[in-house]
């Protein structure tokens, strides 16, 4: 059994991780790309949502490099990602590739089936390993966020251009390398030497969040490296979801205390966005508020192109933007999008604020 | 005389003007892209040096538009801003206190929104030619009339027909089964403007609050047709400045003039460079499957400057460019 997963961002490193932990043989899918998105589109219904398109990519890609196996997670609720897992399947099926498919779906609602699922995947470990497994994977995934987090800060600030990010790579191939839980606390050390080492010098940086989409916000390939660009304009960003807090959330049910939650997300949309609609729709209402609230100079929102759920939080959030007075600006990404529009619209936007608050940014 | 440059490479036009040290328009230079922006700038360079005395003094330089990054580079600017922030900056020296500002160029339509002489707000359609000049020069040509009459005709409309302007191609259809039925000339023309501006206002203009004084811009405003049509359908008096087709470049000399005023010397390489062997090329790079296309500008055979790579492996590899242009940004 060689097992496959799609990429989202740098998801594969928890998921690897924690798979290879348990001896089990992972394909992990060449990076997204051009070719990924292009094998994708070409089989996917057209309007699919993009993440889907790219999911597929990833999967064939994985099979020429002999994975028969896909891990995927499941979901429920108004929006189509509930189904994902079975249309790519019958995709996949359809175009003749052979694929087994483990759907893990959310605990809260099937956690017989997942616990025999995951005894699928990992085999003969037992229970005690398994959870040191999925631990490990998940404190990985938390090392990654931290290293992204102080990426955002630095990037604004470096005295060097590109010290930031070549720092970031090194830093993430420490914690790609580390084999054992055992080994993470020296890894951990390492990684702060890296990242302490990037020069910085004091200087007025705007503050923006970014919220959406869970696969649009996290995966650099679709958002035309969202992040980076905006440090390069003087912007200290902030997303309102790290992958370890999606763990936290729905795998763990919220039992790591310390990290933020959806919950409060939820919250604070309830004035303007009082139930489910799937997807992140949400959190993205609510975490745009909360950045308002935090003093923040602007939202972002990212969404895919006909994403039901970020359709309607999109359509609140003008309201918001209003009555708390933070800029919103929405970007939809779908396989056409140019990234020199892109580009103009970011830059505009960071001249607006940067002219609303009276600062010169670089 | 001394004063400052601003260079607007859009797709369509390539615009140049030169400010005067209080920031007055001299020189106004509007010429056709063409598709080759390295040549439509330097023709641009070499017609302004023609008509600016023999001593003028280049304070600063700056450069806007879809092809600022390239405008930057060959002309060495010390400034180089988006289309947005340009446009608005203009328009608020020209028309102090503006709150809305209409554009409408020959492929591309923005609208900004200012309060207390800061932009609030905007957004840009460059997708759908329902929304654009293009459409207007496309139905004028289709009727005959040169587009430089087209605004007078309208005017003349004492009934607009209704034309269905949702979509370029559905309202040439409905144009001719008016123009069938027999109404006149300038009540189609006006009736074009109509539905041009009802297009802009579901599109571009949706959800924005439209206040006064409403400036309206870019090379359709041109048009006086369209600058009643907007009028009537917003109900409020719209401004066309002076200069309003060069708007995009009177904003990237402004902003050069602002930078500028922080001290230092400016970055222009000279009205020289309009006989320099500048070529813009491409190729894909194979190293990976993202297959970037990556621009490459070359000054006498060597690059200067890369960009479309998504790694940074070509554009990083010249080291200072990467740098200069960032700083001017
Ligand atoms: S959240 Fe949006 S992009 Fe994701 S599956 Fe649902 S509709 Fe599609
Ligand atoms: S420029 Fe970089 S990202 Fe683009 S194809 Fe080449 S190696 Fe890949």
């Amino acid at each position: 059994m060689k097992v496959t997963f799609p990429h989202m961002g740098h998801m594969w490193i928890c998921l690897s991780a924690m798979l290879e932990y348990l001896g089990v043989n992972v394909v992990v899918p060449p990076p997204t790309s051009k070719r990924t998105l292009t094998l994708g589109a070409r089989h996917a219904p057209e309007f699919a949502c993009l993440p889907l398109k790219l999911n597929l990519g990833n999967f064939m890609e994985a099979a020429e490099q002999g994975a028969d196996t896909i891990l995927m997670a499941g979901g429920c609720g108004p929006c189509r990602f509930g189904y994902y897992a079975q249309v790519e399947h019958a995709i996949l099926e359809d175009l003749g590739y052979n694929y087994r498919l483990v759907v893990l779906e959310p605990p809260r609602k099937h956690i017989g089936e997942l616990l025999s699922k995951i005894k699928y995947i990992t085999g003969h470990n037992s229970w005690r390993e398994v959870i040191k497994g999925i631990y490990f994977g998940y404190q990985k995934a938390r090392m990654v966020d931290d290293l992204e987090k102080q990426a955002h800060f630095l990037r604004p600030r470096e005295v060097q251009r590109g010290s930031t990010d070549r720092a970031f790579k090194r830093a993430l191939q420490e914690v790609i390398a580390a084999r054992d839980p055992q080994d993470l606390p020296k890894v951990r050390e390492k990684v702060r030497r890296i990242m302490g080492a990037v020069a910085v010098k004091p200087r007025p940086v705007l503050r923006v969040g970014i919220v959406g989409e869970i696969f649009t916000l996290l995966e650099p390939f679709v958002n035309y490296d969202l992040e980076r660009k905006l440090g390069y304009l003087g912007v200290e960003t902030d997303r309102s979801i790290y992958l370890s807090e999606w763990i936290n959330d729905h795998l763990f049910l919220g039992l790591v205390r310390g990290q933020r939650s959806r919950k409060e997300a939820c919250r604070a949309a309830a004035p303007y966005l009082n139930h489910f609609v799937g997807g992140h729709g949400q959190e993205t209402v609510g975490s745009a508020v909360i950045y308002a609230r935090q003093g923040y100079d602007g939202v972002i929102q990212l969404l895919p192109f006909t994403c039901m759920p970020e359709i309607v939080a999109h359509s609140v959030l003008p309201g918001i933007s209003n009555e708390l007075g933070i800029p919103v600006l929405s970007i939809t990404v779908d396989e056409q999008s140019g990234e020199a529009g892109l580009v103009t619209r970011l830059e505009a936007f960071v001249d607006l604020l940067a002219r609303r608050k009276g600062v010169v940014v670089q | 005389m001394k004063g400052y440059l601003g260079i607007d490479v859009g797709s369509v036009s390539t615009n140049l003007v030169f400010l005067d040290e209080e920031g007055r328009v001299r020189e106004a230079i509007y010429l056709r892209t063409r598709g080759q922006p390295i040549n439509a700038l330097q023709e641009g360079l070499r017609q302004l040096a023609g008509r600016l005395p023999e001593n003028t003094g280049i304070l600063g330089v700056g450069a806007t538009g879809s092809g600022r990054f390239l405008a930057g580079i060959i002309a060495g600017a010390d400034v180089v801003k988006n289309e947005i922030t340009s446009h608005a900056v203009a328009a608020s020296t020209l028309v102090p206190g503006v709150q809305t500002i209409l554009e409408i160029g020959g492929q591309d339509s923005k609208i900004i929104i200012l309060r207390n002489g800061v932009v609030t707000d905007f957004a840009m359609n460059t997708v759908c030619a329902a929304g654009t000049g293009s459409f207007l020069d496309q139905q004028a040509a289709r009727l005959n009339i040169p587009i430089e009459e087209f605004g007078q005709l309208a005017l003349q409309s004492t009934a607009p027909v209704r034309i269905a302007g949702r979509c370029a191609v559905f309202a040439e259809s409905d144009m001719i089964h008016k123009q069938q039925m027999g109404y006149s000339l300038p009540d189609i023309l006006a009736g074009l403007c109509e539905a041009l501006v009802r297009n802009y206002l579901n599109n571009v203009g949706k959800g924005k609050e439209i206040l006064p004084p409403v400036v309206f811009q870019g090379g359709v405003a041109a048009n006086a047709g369209m600058r009643r049509a907007f009028e009537q359908a917003l109900g409020w008096k719209v401004y066309v400045p002076p200069h309003y087709d060069v708007m995009g470049a009177v904003g990237a000399a402004l902003l050069a003039r602002e930078k500028m005023a922080g001290g230092g010397s400016t970055r222009f390489r000279g009205f020289g460079v309009a006989d320099t062997n500048f070529k813009a090329g491409g190729f894909t790079c194979e190293n990976c499957p993202n297959l970037c296309e990556v621009v490459e500008i070359t000054c006498e055979g060597e690059a200067v400057a890369r960009w479309g790579d998504r790694c940074g492996r070509w554009s990083g590899s010249l080291g200072y460019q990467d740098e200069e242009i960032r700083n001017a940004v």
